[in-house]
């Protein structure tokens, strides 16, 4: 009888194998590949049709990708740095409650529980103008008696998306930073207060140090997240309207399966994939000066 | 520099009493020590006088102010703390600098200030490293100089020497003295050591369960124990005790026999006692046991030998009770040697066996 002789850590290897092979490398090769030919969705055949880096070079001139590019960026540098201040904040004061502390840090965890499309669809009605509540809200409270164009206003729609995103995700920070709050050593800060500080100051240069790795955690997910967002931005406005509010992936999402140009798609997706690579990289520096300086591992 | 009064000075958690009613008298430029045993209360008492806890009950004054109500930062003491608490993120000399940095001082006199304290303390070539950077002993030091540099009105010390190896401790003890003696300022320093206590205080504060048991220099609270609870935590090895009657003016131990009644002492006929004697107090015969006029004779066998060098601690066994005696000059023992000892009477104490409470007069 005719068995096949594979070493056993092969054998043992070969589920992973196969399953990182379908699930990662194939996908990936094969987008690379297509960000080379002229692929359109609609006309399969065009995959084999080589052009080289005609969709890069396409991609460096093109307006609006860097409009879009520029957009994504600008919306990362707003909410996070809005999400890291009222996170902080949120966990300062949180950290301050004796009793019911428990129920609270769950409570603040109830924006992430949503689906991004539930929360774009709610923030959605909530800036409508006509049927808004926010509209509502001004009207009935005399503030104002026009219909404000919320999502309709290049400037406007971008506080509307951004104000979803820090709604979502500013516990992020809060979480993480708490979780620091907690992890603080008592000694020095019992010390800075010996040796002079206010509460401020204590908070300034003791605390804060301590947070920062923290911090620069959080900062390197939600950079990921803000670099890749889609859902929230696609249902609110869908980067409409007439790009005002359009984003790097709204852009390439709708480049790739709306007008099926799918090779052109996969170039500026890897762009875009070089700015998460950068943010996290700049991210993960932060964080190891910060532990560095803390005196804590290398 | 300014003295420090504590009076009925009062810690509850909740409900739960931690110290009880305290007072205590501290004078300009004194080091007192607070000792006893894990969770008496002493750390409680100095973070109450540097402001850390809140005071549940009576005053605490430091200088000619009530400080109770004023936050650390307006109370003008330092503190050196057990794990050291320094700010890892700073070099030494940004730790040493702090208080004075957030007191806003000019830069120069904040680096002279920092020079001079890293100069007393040996800490100059290390100003620009980091805490994570240095030893157990160098951090203790940089911590000490952190407090010097302010020149506060008062030193906090809470065990700070607990964390460092036996010989690193004797070194930094002899440190803190010399540092007493230069700086001149009151020093109030927490410890469960009872050695540490004995060599560094001028005057040494023995706690318990949240109160004050004895207030004494070293040499009060060693030769003259309020009670047995003193008596066995202050000195090494711990004093012996022998339980015993009052029997015709003698002692009537344990097994009976019976050993002649110390001098100066306040008992009734019958009377349940423990009778107290230091090891330095009952030696063998013939080993320069010093020439007193109250002399008692036993003969103990020897259950163990401890050599220490200059001297042999012999373990015996007196009327059922193990017993510690010291031998000078020491020769071999052998295991199971009945030995002649002889007891200095009047170095010897009596404690009431149910109250504890000594009964010399
Ligand atoms: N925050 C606290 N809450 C409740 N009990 C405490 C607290 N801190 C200390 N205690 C109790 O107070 C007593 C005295 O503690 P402490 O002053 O730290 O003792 P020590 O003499 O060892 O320094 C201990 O029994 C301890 O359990
Ligand atoms: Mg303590």
């Amino acid at each position: 009888m005719y068995r096949m002789r594979l070493p056993p850590w092969l054998l043992l290897l070969l589920p992973a194998f196969v399953i990182l092979l379908a699930v990662v490398a194939i996908p990936l090769v094969l987008s690379f590949y297509s960000s080379f030919t002229a692929f359109q969705l609609t006309r399969p055949e065009t995959i084999t049709k080589w052009i080289g880096t005609f969709n890069y070079q396409k991609a460096m001139g093109d307006a609006n990708f860097w409009a879009a590019f520029g957009r994504t960026v600008l919306l990362l540098t707003v909410a996070l740095n809005l999400e890291m201040l009222l996170g902080l904040g949120l966990a300062l004061m949180v950290a301050k409650v004796t009793r019911g502390q428990r129920l609270l840090r769950t409570m603040m965890m109830f924006p992430m529980m949503f689906s991004p499309i539930l929360v774009g669809f709610q923030f959605k009605f909530i800036f409508n103008d006509n049927v808004g509540l926010l509209n509502n809200a001004l009207q009935s409270l005399g503030l104002t008696d026009v219909a404000i164009p919320w999502l309709v206003d290049g400037s406007l729609a971008f506080f509307a998306i951004v104000f979803a995103e820090v709604w979502t995700s500013t516990s992020v920070f809060a979480i993480l930073i708490l979780a620091g709050l907690f992890a603080i050593p008592q000694d020095p800060v019992e010390a800075a207060r010996v040796d002079g500080c206010t509460p401020w100051q204590t908070f300034r240069y003791v605390t804060l140090p301590f947070l920062m790795p923290f911090i620069y955690i959080a900062m390197a997910i939600r950079s990921l997240d803000v670099a890749r967002a889609y859902d929230i931005v696609q249902v609110m406005t869908a980067g409409g309207p007439a790009r005002r509010t359009e984003l790097l992936w709204t852009l390439i999402g709708r480049t790739g399966y709306v007008d099926a140009r799918m090779g052109y798609a996969n170039a500026m997706g890897y762009i875009a994939i070089l700015l998460s690579i950068v943010f996290t990289v700049y991210f993960f520096r932060k964080l190891t000066t910060a532990r560095t300086s803390l005196g804590m591992g290398d | 520099m300014a003295d420090v009064v504590l009076r009925d000075v009062v810690k509850n958690y909740g409900a739960l009493p931690v110290v009880h009613a305290i007072n205590l008298d501290i004078a300009h430029g004194e080091f007192v020590v607070l000792v006893g045993p894990s969770g008496c209360g002493k750390s409680t008492t100095l973070r109450m006088i540097a402001g850390l806890e809140a005071i549940s009950g009576g005053t605490v004054r430091i200088g000619d102010r009530v400080v109770n109500d004023l936050p650390p930062r307006d109370r003008n003491i330092s503190m050196v703390f057990q794990n050291y608490a320094l700010y890892p993120h700073m070099s030494v000399r940004e730790n040493l600098g702090f208080s004075l940095h957030i007191a806003k001082r000019p830069k120069a006199e904040i680096d002279k200030a920092v020079a001079e304290a890293a100069e007393i303390l040996s800490l100059t070539p290390l100003l620009d490293r980091k805490p994570g950077q240095l030893s157990g002993g160098q951090r203790q030091r940089v911590a000490m100089g952190r407090a010097i540099v302010r020149h506060p009105d008062v030193f906090l010390f809470d065990e700070p020497l607990s964390n460092l190896d036996a010989k690193l401790r004797t070194q930094m003890r002899v440190e803190i003295k010399r540092l007493h003696q230069k700086v001149g300022t009151t020093i109030i320093y927490v410890t469960h050591d009872q050695i540490e206590a004995i060599t560094l205080a001028d005057r040494i504060v023995i706690m318990r369960d949240g109160h004050i048991v004895q207030i004494g220099t070293p040499l009060e609270v060693f030769e003259r124990p309020v009670n047995a609870f003193v008596a066995t935590f202050i000195g090494s090895p711990p004093m012996n005790l022998l339980p015993a009657t009052v029997a015709g003016g003698a002692l009537r131990l344990a097994d009976g026999s019976t050993i002649p009644m110390p001098p100066g002492l306040s008992v009734r006929d019958g009377q349940a006692v423990h009778f107290g004697v230091r090891a330095d107090n009952i030696m063998p015969e013939g080993h320069s046991m010093p020439p007193t006029a109250h002399m008692a004779h036993v003969e103990m066998p020897v259950t163990l030998t401890e050599p220490l060098g200059t001297e042999t601690l012999l373990f015996a066994t007196l009327a059922g009770t193990e017993v510690q005696a010291k031998m000078l000059n020491p020769r071999p023992v052998r295991t199971g040697e009945v030995l002649r000892f002889g007891i200095a009477l009047d170095k010897c104490h009596l404690f009431d066996a149910t109250t504890g409470a000594s009964l010399r007069v």
